[in-house]
This record gives structure tokens, C-alpha cells and sequence, in this order.
């Protein structure tokens, strides 16, 4: 060997048994799907994973009604120190499978096994070791003495990180003495199908997590279903409007947790080498299958040649392939679809007129890739810098000011992140006292926590989820 | 490394896109304080992250054998004797004597008084011999001493020279002072013969505290004409870290950008096994790039470590672990 | 002779200014007893808009006062409402037919309510954010902010009614346009008089009086409103159209409820308009 070329270093899949076909998890049994059951594969190879049920709304009612009868019997009941204890199990349950979980995730989703084993997996943990601590405290949580359950929580997941927005619909939730019928995304199923196994080994009481698998007309049948109190939903703004509307004039309290186009801001005096790192993880971080992503690279135009000089030379080191390799970088797109969603975008910001460079990195052959891509000579009124690409692909963006920073930054109908660069304190401060976003990361970026809350402004949504803030979608009296 | 041929005292000044900002002390510290700032948190999280790349087989092999061939076997004790510095340089020349494939170290480093004692054990085996000097390791003599100490080194034939920087001097700001001291110190460095010896300056990084600080100590140091900057002593703790190895790359990184010149770096102390080894050279490879991945480039100032990575190849070659047993002992 | 009265011409309140309707539109309002009372304006489409507008540009500077301030200019409300108290009494008993002690009554507790939310401004922050104790180098804090312009359909109570849901929406550092009491406007321009005298920067509050049905769905609508209290709707249907139209751009929605005015309020009118932002910084030399 005549250079440092990595050998591979796969991940072995052994610690996972898949099944050839998986039911509804509903009152505690795994039952069939009355609907038509769909293929969930592997986006990095196409290999057909598993067989998997469909929930139409007969099964979905099952669900909810096993629910209901959970929570009015026994969640409801039971004192919140009981119901804390049951989270504690989840929550050691999940570290001891951790390995499994985080096979299985970047089996289902593409995802790089560095980032499910040492983001998504032991994020999710703590999700449920944080909330099972607040299970008999909620009379401390600044919402009233005596905070009462909503009942049935409708929750709608996305596929960019399942098994972690698993944890962030159903540790608040159950904590708070609410039941749930959560449906995953219909590309990622696997680790909430595993979840419920969890829920089955820590002795769950039936009925209190219930799992409806299917695409869109099934979420649609668990968000619009009478004897839902609570919906959450993370996804795309569109369907996030759309729930909206279908909640008006109910009782239902609702969460939404939608898109964003985030803009990173690196003034000229910012630590420049972490600056490029964060924005590699700002954008690269899950192929860019992040609602919070720093999809626009706000810098100011006196450094903007060196920093994106660092930038390209940084993003040329992205390893991308094989998602259960452990030096992977970059995963796999996760679905055809949303690879054909990037591309679309991607040719838009050509036709527009911006510039595109791509790391120059080998692609498999089989499956779904995009190399890591950003766009120079943007302007605040291309498409790409305006709609969210949900993809490994960067518009940069240039500033003079920091009030025009600020302005850009804001010229959006989103609000959900914001990144800030600077090694001046109080220009920090300034810089993240104006932007309209739920999450603002200073000299850092994409760090979650779940004592930290995480929501949007404007189009990205309303609610909190993580901390103390995020108990209060799913308690009495107090909205939102 | 060879002895370079360029005269010193050119060899001393700092590259004509630099020369201006040792022009004065105001002009040295606007320098150093306009070089970006390093964010610790960050710069720590970036050098973990590389860290968990995981290396494996036919790389894994390369990356031992690359190591050893970067390893200056040191021995800087109070107890140091001709036979201790004999053994070493044995060591150095053949470190796995059942193996021939088994690369030599680049160098054994001692004090100045054992380097005749090196130099006579490895006439002719490419080892180089490097001696600390400069009143190591607190450098705190008056600067004929420390000239005289490198003096001495150089003409009892060591060919490298690891100096300390004056680290009060830097924590008080007297960066010009700093900066003249490494160029005089090079200039000791010169042979009668037109040759010089090559120039390793240690930051002492330690000392310095923060990352800023090792920023701008490694240009400070390269401007003044050092052939490589090295983190530690080895005596004061924290030594060598990855964070610390990261700033640094960086810095050689990016002063060849701005000057074409390319620069080494050593990190010294505290590096003891196999693994951390390797998330260095991972570091170098993905930080500063291939071109340093070579022992004109990039040194590891340990003692123990070799014993590990010899274990390391061992468990390789063999398929088995081995054990102390079956390495030598020095 | 008696003298003739000086009779006052009830306008908009919009900007900070008291134009007529753009329409140049003006409805009759009847007092308690069916009398023609005075003449209000009603205002149109294009009223709104230029509500917002002026809710809009006023958002900037009045949220990015200090909350102190802001509890100051509240609090000067009140003062200017208590040197008012008479005149509003005398309104109340005209525009509803109540007794004197009774309209004393909802004064009084209009200007408490003022000073009950002036108090919040600085101390809501501490109360609803704070530091989140993350497991890294960070120093991480949450905190409220205001969710921007809040469109008010304001109940029928006419004074305190109209306070209990204008107070909580401004003290926070939003800035709105209230949809006054279709048959109870005239209160609502009289208050609008003493936010123009009491420090209140032009825009913060902006006025509208008229038919909600026609004026609410261009605000629930609007893309530049971030949230809209429904609190004055009575028809649930109405209240659900609007509240689809509003998820137009995903605004804010508070829902029409039950209300007692005179029981002491809970933080959730406040709650409901603010956003909660999260700054990440981390921690080291």
C-alpha cells in the first residue's frame, strides 16, 4: 500500500434477526394489517428487507381504541412513579439493544453506522431516561398542580431519524399519562416495529404504545381519527398544513415539527476551522435528511473565498459509501424518491444559474447516492435557496453586514435553526437575538439534547419537544 | 530528513509573505492575534470524531509500520548512561530483531552530553540522532547558555535539534523575543561545512493552555525558520493530545498554503499505544494530507510506544496477540 | 340655551393615527337601548391590511425594547386609563345598560388587568425559559420571544373584554390588529386614545372596527400574520374556517372559550404568542 487508504470496516449485521414479515403492533400483539402489506428495503443496496403490514382506518381504530382502554384502565391510573419506572426499562432496554437498533436503523434508513450507534441510538436513551425522570414530577413542571393527561396522542414520524423521533413523540407522552398510536414513515418501519418488542420485554401494559404501520392514508386515518386528544406530527411543511386544517375547530392539541432552510452564518472573524466542520455536519450530517439542516451557508463576503477554499477542501475528505461501513461519512439517500427530489432541485439551481461543485467521491452503482454538492453564486431568489432540498447539497450565500446577514437569514418562511459563527461574544449574542428560529447554534451546530427544546417559528411549526417544554404539549391547561 | 544546504542565516528569516509582521513586536502580535481563533469545544469534537475511524487489516498494517518508521525513540532521563543510549540506538536500528521487514526508527533522541554516545552506535544506519538543547526542558537560561547548549549538540553530531521555546516569554507577549530566540538557536544549528542541523521547536503546549495559543506559538515558530514544530517536552502534562495535533496540522497546513513552505510536526509525549497512534496518522492524512504521512514530516516523540506497535505487528503477522516477553526491552 | 354637545367623531385607530376607513364606510352603533349612539367606522379589507402593515413595522422596535420598558409603557396605560376612569365608566352604562357600580367594577379591573401584565413583561422569561442542563460543553438557555403581529378578534366585553386580551399580547412584545366588538366599538377607539397618550408606540396596537365576518378571514388569511386569537368569534363554524385559513402559513391559533374576565388570568394568554428559542454555545478557552 502506497497511501493511507482505509481497508473496509463493515459493521456486522449479525446482531440483527430480521423477520420476512411484520404485523401491527396493537395492544401489546403484533396482529395482521388489513391493508396492503409494502416492502421496506435497503436504500444503499435495494435489497428487500422485510415485508410489512399495512393499517387501514379499521386497524388504525384498533389501535386507538386499545389506547383509549390503556389509558382510562391503567396509564391514566397508575401513579407517575410507576409509570417512570416503565420509561427507566425502556430506556436500558434500548442501550442494551443499542447495537442492534442502530444496525437495524441504518439497514432500513442508509444512515452511516457511526451516526445511528453514536447519534441516534444513545439520543434516543436519554429521550427516555430524561422524561421517565419528569413521570412523577409533572406537578413541578411550571403548567399547574395538578397536570392531568391529554388521553390518546396521535403521533406521525418521519424516516430521517426513526428511531430517535420514536423516542421524542413517545417519552413525552407517556410520561405525561398519555397513550399512543404512532405510525413511522413508511420507507423506515423497522426500529419502531423493534420498539414495540421493547415495550413487549419491559412489560409495557398493552395498549399504552401501539404501532400502525403505512404510508400517508394511514397517518392521515391516526391525525384525523375522532377519539385522538393530541396529534404530533414532524415532517414536511405541506402535510403539517394540512393537519392543521383537519384539527381546526376540534379540541385536539397539536405539535408540529416541519421543514426548514436554515441559514448558517459565519462572520469573518469566526474559528474557521471549526466553522467548516460545522457547517459539514450543518448540511452533510444524515445525507442532509435534516429539518434543522444548515442547507444555507450564510458568509461574509471578505473571508467567503478562503472559508469555501477550507469548505471544498474538507468535503473532499467526506468518505461516502457503504452506510454499515464504520468510516463512513455519508450514507445512502433514502429513498428514489427523495433522491429524485434532490436531483430535480439540483438541476433547478443549474438552470438558475448557480454554481455547482460536487466532492469528487465514487458512488456505488446500486442503490440511491448523492455526493456531497454545494452551490456558489446563489442569490436569495433561487429555488434553491428558498425550498428545502432535504439532501447533502449546500447554497452559499454572501453578506456584507451583519444587519444583512440577519436580514437574509430571516427571509424565509421558515424558522426552525439558525447557525452563528463568530469569536466575538456579544455579536453572537446580537446575531442570535435576531434570528427568527426556534434553535440557534453558536459556534456549533445540529446538537441535540433532550433537555433541550427543539421547535420552529413561522412555517416550521409550533410546539416544543425536549425539556421541560416539551411536556406541555401533552398535559391539561396549558396550550401548546 | 537530511541536513538542509541553505545557509542559515537565510534559512532564518521568515518568507517574504510573512516578513512584515516580524518587522516589530506590534506588527508580530497583530499577526498572532489576527490568526482565527480556535474554538476548543469544537476543535476537541472534531479530533474525537477522526479518532473513531476504525483501521483495519492490510491499512492497519501499513499505519504499524509507518509509526515505527516515525518514532524518535527518546530517552531523556536523569539516569541516562552511554549504555541506556547504546541499547536504544540498537533498538532503533532493528526493532523487532526477529524481522528484518520491520522498518527502523527515524531517530533516538537524548540530551546533548549522550549524543556522541548515539552518533557512534548509529554511524551509517540512517537513524538520525536528535538532542534536545536550550536548556531543556524549562528553557529557562540566559540565551548564550542556550546557544552554547545547541552548539555543543551539533558539533557532538546530532543532526536534529529539538529547542524549547522561552514560554514566558510567549505568555507575557514578548513574541518578537520569542521569535529572535528560535532564529538565533537556528543559526547555532549551522555546521561549519554549510550544513545545518534541522530545527524541531517545542511549544510546550501544556504551558500554553489554550488552543489560541498553540495557534499562534506554531506560526510564531515557523516564521521564525523551524523545520518542525512539536508539542511537549514530554515533563509537563497534558503533553501530546489529539486536539493539540490537530491545531498544529492545521497550522502546517495552512502555512504552506500562504508560503509553499511545508513544515513538520511531532507530537511528543503521552502517546503509548498502537491506537493512538494511528488516530494521528489518521489525523494527518485527513487534517494536513498524504504528504505528511512520512517521517520527514511527522515524528512521534515516544519512548513505550514502540514497544506497542512492535506488539501491534506482531498480532498482524501472526494472527496472535503477543506479549512483553516477546518484544525487547530498553 | 343649552349648549350644544361637541360630538365625537369615532375613527380607526391604525399606525398610531386615527384615520377614517379607507372606504370611507361608517356604521350606525346603537347604545343599550337601541338609540343611535354615534356613527363608527367600518373598516375594510384594505383597513386591515394597512393594519398590518403598521403592526408589522412596528414589531422591530417594540420587541426589541427592553421587557422593563415594556412593562413601563403597559403600566403608563393604565395610569392614563385610571385618569380616565369617569369616561369609561360613563361609556360602559351607555353601551350595555349596566349600573354604575357594575361598570366601576370593570374599569377597575380593566386597569388591574393592566397592571397585573405590565408586571409580566420583565419576569415571563424567567418564568417560562431558562437554562437547560444538556450533557456537553454548552452553555444552552431557552427563552420566550414574541411570535410577531397577532391578529385580535376581540371579545364583547367592551373595556375589559378588549384589555384581558390586548394587554397579554403587547406586554410580551407583540404587536397586534384588534378586531373590536362588532355591536361595542366605540370603547375600543376611546382605549385606542389612551394607548395614543400613554407612550404606546404607533402600530403596536391597531384598531379596526367593523363587521369581524367580512375583516377576520383577511387576517386569518394574511401571510405576514403570525397568529390570530379567536377569542371574539361566537360561531364555531366561523371560528373553524378561520382557523383553516390560518393554517395557511401556520399561524398561532388560539381557539374561542369560555371566559370569566373578572377571575384572575393564567399565564396562557401570554404562552400562546410567544415562541421559545434555544441558543447553543459551547463552553471552553
Amino acid at each position: 500500500m502506497a497511501t493511507f487508504e482505509y481497508a473496509p470496516a463493515p459493521e456486522s449485521r449479525s446482531a440483527v434477526t430480521l423477520r420476512a414479515s411484520y404485523g401491527l403492533f396493537v395492544n401489546g400483539e403484533f396482529v395482521d394489517g388489513r391493508g396492503t402489506p409494502f416492502k421496506t428495503t435497503d436504500p444503499a443496496t435495494e435489497e428487500v428487507l422485510a415485508e410489512v403490514a399495512e393499517a387501514d382506518e379499521r386497524d388504525v381504530d384498533d389501535a386507538v381504541k386499545a389506547a383509549r382502554r390503556a389509558h382510562t384502565r391503567v396509564w391514566s391510573r397508575m401513579s407517575g412513579s410507576e409509570r417512570g419506572k416503565y420509561l427507566f426499562r425502556i430506556a436500558r432496554l434500548v442501550q442494551e439493544r443499542a447495537r442492534e437498533i442502530a444496525v437495524l436503523e441504518t439497514l432500513d434508513n442508509g444512515k452511516p453506522i457511526k451516526e445511528a450507534r453514536d447519534v441516534d441510538v444513545p439520543t434516543a436513551a436519554a429521550h427516555f431516561f430524561y422524561y421517565a425522570g419528569w413521570a412523577d414530577k409533572l406537578e413541578h413542571a411550571g403548567l399547574g398542580t395538578r397536570p392531568e393527561s391529554l388521553g390518546v396522542a396521535g403521533q406521525v414520524i418521519p424516516w430521517n431519524f426513526p428511531f430517535l423521533m420514536l423516542a421524542w413523540k413517545v417519552a413525552p407522552a407517556l410520561a405525561a399519562g398519555n397513550t399512543v398510536v404512532l405510525k413511522p414513515a413508511e420507507t423506515t418501519p423497522l426500529t419502531a416495529l423493534l420498539f414495540a418488542e421493547i415495550c413487549q420485554q419491559a412489560d409495557l401494559p398493552p395498549g399504552v404504545v401501539n404501532i400502525v404501520t403505512g404510508a400517508g392514508a394511514t397517518g392521515h386515518a391516526v391525525v384525523s381519527h375522532d377519539d385522538v386528544d393530541k396529534v404530533a406530527f414532524t415532517g414536511s411543511t405541506e402535510v403539517g398544513k394540512a393537519i392543521a386544517r383537519s384539527v381546526a375547530g376540534t379540541t385536539k392539541k397539536v405539535t408540529l415539527e416541519l421543514g426548514g432552510k436554515a441559514a448558517n452564518i459565519v462572520y469573518d472573524d469566526a474559528p474557521v476551522d471549526q466553522a467548516v466542520e460545522g457547517i459539514v455536519d450543518g448540511i452533510f450530517f444524515n445525507q442532509g435528511h435534516v429539518c434543522c439542516a444548515g442547507s444555507r451557508l450564510l458568509v461574509q463576503e471578505s473571508v467567503a473565498e478562503e472559508v469555501l477554499e477550507r469548505l471544498k477542501r474538507r468535503m473532499a475528505t467526506l468518505r461516502v459509501g457503504d452506510p454499515l461501513d464504520k468510516n463512513t461519512d455519508v450514507g445512502a439517500i433514502n429513498s428514489p424518491e427523495q433522491l429524485g427530489r434532490i436531483q430535480e432541485l439540483v438541476g433547478v439551481g443549474e438552470a438558475e444559474g448557480a454554481e455547482r461543485w460536487s466532492a469528487p467521491c465514487e458512488l456505488p452503482t446500486k442503490g440511491s447516492w448523492f455526493a456531497p454538492t454545494l452551490f456558489t453564486g446563489v442569490s436569495q431568489a433561487h429555488r434553491i435557496a428558498r425550498e428545502e432540498i432535504f439532501g447533502p447539497v449546500l447554497s452559499v450565500l454572501t453578506f456584507r453586514t451583519p444587519q444583512e446577514a440577519v436580514a437574509k437569514a430571516n427571509n424565509t418562511p421558515y424558522g426552525l435553526s439558525a447557525g452563528v459563527w463568530s469569536d466575538k461574544g456579544s455579536r453572537i449574542l446580537w446575531t442570535a437575538a435576531r434570528l427568527r428560529a426556534g434553535v440557534v447554534w453558536s459556534n456549533t451546530f445540529n446538537k441535540f439534547d433532550p433537555a433541550s427544546p427543539f421547535g420552529g417559528y413561522q412555517e416550521s411549526g409550533y410546539g416544543r419537544e425536549g425539556g421541560r417544554h416539551g411536556l406541555a404539549p401533552y398535559l391539561k391547561g396549558s396550550e401548546r | 530528513m537530511t541536513p538542509t544546504d541553505a545557509p542559515a542565516d537565510l534559512a532564518a528569516a521568515a518568507p517574504a509573505p510573512l516578513l512584515d509582521a516580524t518587522s516589530s513586536d506590534a506588527a508580530l502580535r497583530r499577526f498572532l492575534h489576527g490568526l482565527p481563533g480556535v474554538d476548543q469545544v469544537g476543535a476537541e469534537q472534531r479530533a474525537a470524531g477522526l479518532g473513531t475511524r476504525s483501521i483495519k487489516a492490510a491499512s492497519k498494517a501499513y499505519a504499524v509500520d509507518l509509526a515505527i518508521s516515525m518514532v524518535d525513540l527518546t530517552t531523556l532521563e536523569g539516569s541516562d548512561t552511554r549504555g541506556k543510549v547504546r541499547a536504544l540506538s540498537a533498538k532503533a536500528q532493528r526493532p523487532d530483531p526477529t524481522d528484518p521487514t520491520c522498518p527502523a526508527t527515524a531517530a533516538v533522541c537524548v540530551y546533548p552530553d549522550m549524543v556522541p554516545h548515539a552518533v557512534d552506535a548509529l554511524r551509517g544506519s540512517g537513524v538520525h540522532v536528535a538532542s534536545v538543547a536550550t536548556a531543556f526542558p524549562s528553557g529557562r537560561a540566559a540565551l548564550d547558555v542556550k546557544l552554547a547548549d545547541t552548539r555543543d549538540a551539533v558539533e557532538a553530531g546530532a543532526d536534529e535539534i529539538d529547542m524549547v521555546i522561552d514560554r514566558g516569554a510567549f505568555l507575557t507577549g514578548r513574541y518578537l523575543d520569542v521569535h529572535d530566540e528560535i532564529v538565533a538557536v537556528k543559526e547555532a544549528c549551522a555546521l561549519p561545512n554549510g550544513q545545518s542541523a534541522h530545527l524541531k521547536v517545542i511549544l510546550e503546549t501544556g504551558e500554553l493552555q489554550t488552543y489560541d495559543n498553540v495557534r499562534r506559538a506554531s506560526w510564531l515558530a515557523m516564521m521564525a525558520g523551524a523545520h518542525f514544530i512539536k508539542t511537549s517536552t514530554g515533563k509537563v502534562q497534558p503533553a501530546a493530545t489529539l486536539p493539540v495535533t490537530l491545531v498544529m496540522l492545521e497550522a502546517v497546513r495552512d502555512y504552506r498554503l500562504a508560503t509553499g513552505q511545508q513544515v513538520g510536526v511531532k507530537p511528543a509525549g503521552g502517546i503509548r499505544t498502537t491506537k493512538d497512534a494511528v488516530k494521528h496518522l489518521v489525523m494527518v492524512n485527513e487534517v494536513a494530507g498524504p504528504d505528511w504521512l512520512d517521517p520527514d514530516w511527522f515524528r512521534f516523540g515516544a519512548s513505550s510506544l514502540l514497544d506497542d506497535l512492535l506488539m501491534q505487528r506482531t498480532k498482524l503477522t501472526t494472527g496472535r496477540y503477543s506479549g512483553p516477553d516477546y518484544v525487547t526491552m530498553d | 340655551m343649552t349648549r350644544a354637545d361637541v360630538r365625537k367623531t369615532y375613527k380607526l385607530y391604525l399606525g398610531g393615527a386615527f384615520p377614517r376607513s379607507e372606504s370611507g364606510r361608517s356604521y350606525a352603533v346603537e347604545d343599550a337601548k337601541g338609540r343611535f349612539w354615534a356613527h363608527a367606522s367600518r373598516a375594510s379589507r384594505k383597513d386591515a391590511r394597512d393594519a398590518v402593515v403598521a403592526a408589522r413595522k412596528a414589531f422591530d422596535g417594540w420587541s426589541g425594547r427592553t421587557a422593563y420598558n415594556r412593562g413601563q409603557v403597559v403600566y403608563r396605560v393604565a395610569e392614563v386609563l385610571e385618569s380616565r376612569r369617569d369616561q369609561f365608566e360613563a361609556e360602559l352604562r351607555t353601551a350595555e345598560g349596566i349600573t354604575a357600580s357594575r361598570a366601576r367594577t370593570y374599569v377597575d379591573a380593566a386597569i388591574d388587568r393592566l397592571v397585573w401584565y405590565a408586571g409580566w413583561s420583565d419576569k415571563l422569561a424567567q418564568v417560562v425559559g431558562g437554562a437547560n442542563p444538556v450533557s456537553g460543553p454548552y452553555l444552552n438557555h431557552s427563552a420566550p420571544e414574541p411570535t410577531g403581529v397577532v391578529a385580535v378578534l376581540a371579545p364583547a366585553g367592551p373595556l375589559l373584554g378588549l384589555v384581558s386580551v390586548v394587554a397579554p399580547v403587547i406586554a410580551t412584545g407583540n404587536t397586534c390588529v384588534v378586531v373590536a366588538s362588532q355591536p361595542h366599538p366605540l370603547t375600543a377607539i376611546t382605549l385606542g386614545e389612551v394607548m395614543a397618550t400613554s407612550d404606546v408606540p404607533a402600530g403596536v396596537v391597531n384598531v379596526l372596527t367593523g363587521p369581524q365576518d367580512e375583516i377576520a378571514p383577511w387576517l386569518a388569511s394574511h401571510m405576514d400574520v403570525d397568529a390570530i386569537d379567536l377569542t371574539g368569534v361566537e360561531d364555531p363554524e366561523a371560528a373553524r374556517n378561520l382557523e383553516i385559513a390560518a393554517a395557511d402559513n401556520l399561524k398561532r391559533v388560539r381557539r374561542p372559550a369560555a371566559e370569566d374576565w373578572l377571575a384572575t388570568p393564567g399565564l396562557d394568554r401570554m404562552t400562546d404568542f410567544l415562541e421559545t428559542k434555544t441558543v447553543w454555545h459551547p463552553m471552553g478557552l
